[in-house]
């Protein structure tokens, strides 16, 4: 990346690096966070960022199909975040925890 | 003007993204999930996907997170007692994060190395009258079975949200 005074426009590989500094975040919340609720916002967070890259990758080619499928990782994430929050909720109600490490009983 | 607005909506993204990183708090979190969602959202307007910024807001920013928020409510999550990270994890997973990042800024830096820069308004397909002509032709199948996708999990939450705890 050149540095200096700032250009009028930012080149579309800026993008690119900044979904993947949003995607090496979401891993790092996903590996280091104990909280079930916030591993699965690290998830989403990883999920923005490649949909960061569709949508560039859409612009470069100038072409629409990166939005469409930024669209469908929207309805699979909303899907998702449906069950996964119930599962959430049904350990929660079985368990009365929300640490990850203390739900390891596939382990045992 | 286009740089700028890049470099200000770029950094809220990766400060709100630190933040939902080092936060213990999960309310915190998601508030932070919010602003890199905001921010987003803007990215897309500026790179012409005028839908998907709408969707971007509506759907994840709305919908999404305010189910997040909802069960982080009714769960009452407090903050995280302790984030273990054992010495392997810190002293190696740290570097091979960075180095992994670093390869991915390379590649990307090699593939798209003198690309012409973005521009507000030079592309014109992610409107909505583009993206529903799209959708409606070449991508019917899938938005169909997307339906069914959706009704599926719907059965699934309440089934689940409902299980009697034995």
């Amino acid at each position: 990346m050149p540095l200096g005074p700032l250009p009028a426009a930012v080149p579309p590989s800026w993008y690119l690096t900044l979904s993947a500094i949003l995607f090496a975040l979401g891993v790092l919340g996903f590996l280091l966070r104990r909280n079930i609720i916030t591993v699965f916002m690290s998830i989403e967070l990883m999920l923005n960022a490649v949909n960061l890259s569709f949508v560039t990758f859409s612009y470069v080619l100038k072409r629409n199909d990166g939005h469409i499928f930024s669209f469908f990782v929207m309805v699979v994430a909303a899907a998702e975040a449906a069950v996964g929050l119930a599962i959430i909720l049904t350990v929660f109600k079985n368990r009365q925890t929300l640490e990850i490490d203390e739900v390891s009983s596939l382990k045992n | 003007m286009d740089a700028l607005l890049f470099m200000i909506f770029a950094a809220i993204a990766v400060i709100c993204g630190i933040n939902l990183v080092v936060q213990t708090h999960p309310i915190s979190s998601a508030l932070s999930l919010v602003g890199v969602m905001g921010a987003l959202a803007a990215l897309y307007l500026l790179l012409g996907g005028e839908f998907i910024a709408a969707a971007q807001l509506v759907v994840y920013a709305g919908a999404i997170m305010v189910l997040f928020v909802f069960v982080i409510m009714l769960l009452n999550a407090g903050t995280e007692k302790k984030m273990v990270v054992r010495p392997l994890g810190k002293y190696l997973g740290a570097p091979f994060l960075l180095i992994f990042f670093g390869m991915i800024a390379y590649m990307i830096q090699r593939i798209l190395p003198a690309s012409s820069p973005v521009v507000f308004g030079a592309f014109q397909g992610g409107t909505a009258e583009g993206i529903g002509r799209s959708l409606f032709t070449v991508y019917l199948l899938p938005f169909e079975v997307t339906s069914v996708l959706i009704l599926i999990a719907i059965l699934g939450a309440i089934v689940l949200a409902r299980k009697e705890v034995d």
